[in-house]
């Protein structure tokens, strides 16, 4: 299958925040590789394409992120919003295009990328304290146990508190994970991704099973880290409506193709009906929430409903699901 | 009074204590405990106890199988409890059986244990050994000499390191699988090379304490170290300090009563020390008007 929309690279250098401008250790590196003065993008994917199974997931998809960037991966069920952060994690490989992770191909960036899998709750029988599954993200990949006389233990364990300061996870960080509430277990998690100080965070559905209130916080979260830590964050969602006011770009993926661009140019009527070749509204509500009507499922959650076409009046049943 | 009847039984336990026998019980005890509550520790964790309860079956049946085939029954054991675990290994947590097809499964296998165990008593080298199936069974911890020793000390002393040796990246795969797989750990050889130490552990578990009762030794120490403590790594020194020291009073009373077989005195101390954590006010639980109301 063809792509349905060429995806038009945006520059986005003049939408940069001043504000996240050079300031850790993170943007030295880029500095050291940028060749006249322009950084270096922290991802780039040019006619990135996968298949499983011998079907064309996506192809056709261009995308540039910049350091301290907020990136959104949007798109229905089943289309593979997840694949693509697999592909950028090195787990699973692109069939076509040239993929560079801080510009080395991917999952070899070490511990330079953060990465936050689909929403995982722990046993609430589990006994562990949610310090130590932070800690885990620090050294969990290194044999042995830990030496209560090793010297580097003083310098991760302000590491570890620090981390969970700044997610604001000290009041609960004590407690056994598994008696956490989502939203904790969630800040938790973020404290782990964020505890090797990764350039990149990758995060699959961070949102997905909190309640609202929990969302729009942790939203918050990860838009902050984002523009104060310089880190950039690609991040699948399933709504687009928490992190909308964070975000600096939106990659939406349909069957076969994908538009990149900033929310306002990408989540809109004229683009969205380009990209699925079918009538596609999008509406704002008075708070600015986008609803997105008759966006088709992809093909794998269409066989278990039976009897729904194309058309729009299906769309505000589930609008509120795959709004964006 | 109490001092008259204590000068009494002393004797018997010093006797006891001095011997050969309570030596190499004291030293094979101690590190096969250790082992136990060690790898006990993870078991536990990653909800894998039913896996012990599996490797109990098969013990029996692969020592009475290597006694019927005219090998070391510790070879047997060994061979069958870490094939056995290999294989759940690979059936894994989400190759769920049927409960009939289980419980089946099992009895069917501690059968064929006494069809072997009934070749091994008939056969010429085995005549007059029916114990052998009941030692099996039940441990016998006491009646192992020298050699046996120096070989349940070698090995349990290297699964223990074994066990230290990939502590981390286990903890971290139990806990975040997936982060763990992207990190690099290598979460399916891991999990491949901890059911081998399960297997390794349950053979010689079953040497101290017997296959029936090997599982309490796996799992209720290292039950009464999560209990006692959120923190992981200070958990796994509790089971195996816990395990130890359950052995320790396990033997020092089989010694001390004659009538009081030592696989039932170490149970029983475990059992006691599990039930009595219990008995402990809990601090660290949140008010559960909290909990829902936050969830």
């Amino acid at each position: 299958m063809n792509p349905v929309v060429a995806a038009e690279p945006q520059h986005n250098a003049e939408r940069r925040d001043p504000s996240s401008a050079p300031s850790s250790a993170a943007s030295e590196a880029s500095e050291a590789s940028a060749a006249d003065g322009q950084a270096e993008p922290v991802l780039s994917l040019s006619g990135a394409a996968v298949r499983v199974g011998g079907r064309t997931l996506w192809s056709g998809v261009d995308l540039e992120v910049q350091a301290g960037e907020f990136v959104a991966v949007l798109g229905p069920n089943g289309v593979g919003k997840s694949t693509l952060i697999k592909v950028l994690l090195g787990i699973m490989p692109a069939a076509e295009g040239e993929i560079r992770v801080l510009g080395r191909r991917p999952g070899e960036a070490g511990s330079r990328v953060g990465y936050l899998p689909q929403r995982r709750s722990f046993d609430p029988d589990l006994r562990i304290r949610g310090v130590d599954v932070v800690r885990m993200g620090l050294d969990g990949d290194r044999w042995g146990v830990p030496l209560p006389w090793s010297r580097d233990r003083r310098e991760q364990q302000r590491r570890v508190y620090e981390v969970i300061e700044l997610v604001g996870a000290s009041a609960y960080a004590h407690r056994p994970i598994g008696q956490c509430s989502g939203g904790e277990q969630q800040r938790l998690l973020i404290a782990q991704a964020l505890v090797r100080r990764p350039e990149v965070l990758l995060l699959d559905e961070p949102l997905d099973s909190l309640d609202l209130p929990n969302q729009s916080a942790v939203a918050a979260l990860i838009g902050r880290i984002c523009h104060q830590e310089n880190v950039a964050v690609v991040m699948v969602a399933h709504d687009v409506n928490p992190i909308l006011h964070h975000l600096d770009r939106v990659v939406y993926i349909a069957e076969g193709g994908a538009v990149c661009g900033p929310p306002s140019e990408v989540i809109n009527s004229e683009t969205l009906t380009r990209l699925y070749r079918t009538p596609v509204e999008v509406l704002s509500t008075q708070d600015g929430r986008l609803v997105v009507v008759g966006q088709p499922e992809a093909p794998a959650v269409h066989t278990d409903r039976h009897g729904h076409g194309h058309g729009h009046g299906h769309g505000d049943r589930r609008a509120d699901r795959h709004a964006g | 009074m109490s001092l008259l009847l204590a000068s009494a039984d002393s004797a018997g336990a010093a006797s006891a204590w001095s011997q050969p026998f309570f030596h190499h019980a004291l030293l094979a005890g101690t590190s096969i405990a250790l082992a136990a509550g060690l790898v006990g520790y993870f078991l536990v964790l990653r909800a894998q106890i039913f896996t012990g309860d599996a490797l109990s079956h098969v013990a029996f049946t692969g020592a009475m199988a290597a006694l019927a085939g005219g090998y070391d029954l510790r070879l047997g054991l060994f061979v069958s409890c870490v094939l056995v675990g290999l294989l759940l290994a690979g059936v894994g947590r989400r190759g769920k059986a049927d409960d009939v097809v289980i419980g089946s499964a099992f009895a069917w296998v501690l059968g064929l244990g006494s069809f072997f165990l009934t070749l091994y008593t008939t056969s010429a080298s085995g005549s007059g050994n029916g114990g052998a199936g009941t030692s099996v069974l039940f441990g016998s911890i006491f009646g192992l000499d020298g050699g046996q020793t120096l070989v349940a000390v070698l090995i349990a002393l290297a699964v223990s390191l074994a066990v230290l040796l990939i502590a981390r990246p286990l903890l971290f795969a139990t806990l975040d699988e997936n982060v763990a797989a992207a990190r690099g750990v290598p979460v399916k050889a891991l999990g491949l090379g901890f059911l081998a130490l399960v297997g390794v552990t349950a053979g010689e578990a079953t040497q101290a304490v017997g296959s029936l009762l090997l599982l309490g030794l796996l799992a209720a120490p290292a039950g009464t170290a999560i209990r006692l403590t959120n923190r992981p790594f200070r958990g796994l020194a509790l089971a195996g300090g816990l395990a130890v020291g359950e052995m320790w009073v396990g033997l020092a009373v089989a010694a001390w009563i004659p009538q009081c077989p030592p696989s039932f005195a170490i149970m029983t101390a475990a059992t006691v020390a599990y039930a009595a954590t219990w008995l402990r006010p809990r601090r660290d639980r949140r008010p559960s008007a909290l909990a829902t109301a936050e969830s």
